[in-house]
């Protein structure tokens, strides 16, 4: 049982460790990071390492376009998944189950390989460098959809929306007055892990955005890829851009855990 | 009259945002990509000329494709089999009624919350060669200082560290799932019977929880194939040279979907049609390689650790 503990402690302390001296490198002078043995504890520079920041790259922009298209793409993943949550699990029609079927499996299909594909489209429909070709893609995705038919389908009693009918509700009525309320826990939960991977991105904001008006991740990596290797200034860049999601993780840790936990038995 | 039709249609209308969002940006990107393959295609051209399989011929004697090949599987295999292991032990560890288990969780999931970009700045510095927290660490056993960006197989290691810290706990979470729906009466029967912790885990949890082991195994294979953020980064921030896309300036650690970003976006010509036909023959490995697993993994009874 004490082997067990000291595993787990171990293993937090691992996992939380990078992130902690991240702070700690952020927070000093370059020259810190020669000194032997490494500073292990945070210095009085990170302020300025943060102005310096905001020097280097449009970080302003970049904060502003991470919370525009995360916070559009988690509303929009919210309400679609939801409305099609709904459809699955409380609503009768013809192909039900073959279309929730092909909704699990397109969660399968590798979509990174049609990325040359995606971008052309994007070229055509003049979207490249703006917020339109990360936000529109991301409206709503399969995860979400599951997500929701699964909490729909359990929490959601079928004798209410039966109630519902009887006082001349219209499906979307239906879905406006009882399923929306209802569907609110799970929604929450939904909404912050479509902000969280909404905000991380990274590879596609590369591809469509330049650097003049970048995302946080994308700007990250403009601060890291500098000719002249400035750790600090890359590491500051990485802690304001970071930070604020381990807080809101932190904060709704548990709610969030439940959620990836009730998202995954489906085996 | 009116009710009817709002019964009979309203079901497709919900589900049908989804449906489209996916043929527009996810099944004919795909589909259409294998149509780019066939042709002599770059963005600056205004014609396009058909050449049959001819990128695929070019590709296939391609050295730096079947590098990227290699480099892809070494990696994918040193991040994926030692990670999916660990997760499995971690949740079994967790399984159990135990203090600070919210702590716990949240402590495990706290790397998967970090961006890709983060977690490779982070690792870079702690890998770095002359002032590397991981190195200063080795020099205590006697080890020189290891430049691992540089080298074929340090470079997979490091970045292999970097994959699992991210994905460790996430998976750990999801078998941890899979676990709590085990009946609590087997491990009882098994404690009377006198059968050690690992032998439980061995003998009951990992049969018991096999479609989840199945499923994430799937996953991590998918995911691993298509890595690329980690070592684009990874060569920007190790500060080795050789520009974004080349994996290192030897090309050490380009992976297959790196490959693919270099010929179609980094590269002076921009060939979308030879990018992507890489990218075709990606999903076919992704395909093939994801089926072995399933395979294997369905094969494997008791005896997965």
């Amino acid at each position: 049982m004490r082997l067990r503990y000291l595993t787990l402690t171990a293993v937090a302390f691992f996992s939380a460790f990078p992130l902690y001296y991240s702070v700690v490198v952020a927070s000093r002078h370059n020259s810190a990071l020669a000194e032997v043995p490494p500073p292990l504890i945070p210095g009085g520079n990170f302020f300025a390492n943060v102005a310096r920041v905001f020097d280097t790259v449009p970080f302003g922009l970049a904060l502003a376009n991470s919370f525009i298209v995360s916070g559009s793409i988690a509303v929009a993943v919210m309400f679609f998944s939801t409305l099609a949550g709904f459809a699955f699990a409380k609503l009768k029609f013809r192909g039900r189950n073959v279309m929730l079927l092909i909704t699990v499996a397109t969660m399968m299909v590798p979509a990174q390989l049609g990325i040359i594909p995606l971008y052309m489209l994007m070229v055509k429909l003049e979207w490249t460098g703006t917020n339109y070709a990360l936000i529109v893609p991301a409206l709503v995705n399969a995860f979400g959809v599951f997500f929701m038919t699964q909490y729909l389908s359990r929490a959601l009693p079928t004798e209410l929306l039966e109630a519902g009918r009887v006082d001349g509700c219209s499906t979307w009525g239906l879905f406006w007055h009882v399923v929306l309320p209802a569907a609110r826990p799970a929604a929450a939960v939904l909404g912050m892990l479509t902000f969280m991977s909404a905000w991380n991105d990274y590879f596609w904001p590369l591809v469509v955005l330049t650097p003049d008006n970048p995302t946080v991740q994308v700007a990250l990596s403009t601060l890291a890829s500098g000719y002249v290797n400035d750790y600090v200034l890359g590491l500051a860049g990485t802690a304001i851009g970071t930070l604020p999601l381990v807080a809101v993780f932190a904060l709704f840790g548990k709610q969030i855990i439940g959620g990836i936990m009730q998202g995954a038995v489906k085996g | 009259m009116r009710h009817t039709l709002d019964v009979r249609v309203s079901p497709y209308a919900y589900v049908a945002p989804f449906f489209l969002l996916f043929c527009a940006f996810g099944l004919f990107p795909l589909v259409y990509t294998a149509w780019v393959s066939l042709h002599e295609w770059t963005l600056l051209s205004d014609t396009q000329e058909f050449i049959g399989l001819g990128n695929y011929a070019t590709l296939l004697a391609d050295g730096y494709f079947w590098n990227a090949t290699f480099n892809t599987l070494s990696i994918g295999v040193l991040s994926t089999v030692p990670q999916l292991a660990l997760a499995i032990w971690l949740a079994h560890l967790l399984n159990r009624r135990l203090r600070f288990q919210t702590l716990f969780r949240i402590a495990l999931l706290l790397p998967n919350v970090t961006s890709v970009v983060a977690v490779v700045v982070i690792f870079s510095q702690l890998f770095g060669r002359d002032f590397g927290m991981i190195n200063w660490i080795l020099g205590w056993f006697g080890a020189g200082h290891v430049d691992w960006a540089a080298g074929t197989a340090t470079s997979h290691i490091a970045l292999s560290v970097m994959i699992m810290w991210r994905w460790t706990g996430y998976n750990a979470l999801i078998f941890l799932a899979a676990m709590q729906a085990v009946p609590r009466e087997l491990y009882e029967a098994a404690t009377i019977d006198g059968a050690a912790n690992f032998t439980q885990l061995r003998k009951i949890t990992i049969p018991m929880i096999r479609p989840t082991i199945i499923f994430v195994v799937i996953v991590s294979t998918i995911g691993a194939m298509q890595i690329i953020a980690e070592p684009m980064l990874f060569g920007q921030s190790s500060g080795g040279g050789g520009g974004i896309a080349t994996g290192g300036p030897d090309r050490q650690f380009q992976t297959l979907a790196l490959f693919v970003y270099e010929n179609g976006f980094a590269n002076s010509t921009l060939d979308f049609g030879y990018a992507s036909a890489a990218s075709w023959l990606m999903f076919v490995a992704v395909v093939v390689v994801a089926g072995i697993n399933f395979l294997i993994t369905r094969r494997v009874r008791g005896g997965l650790v």
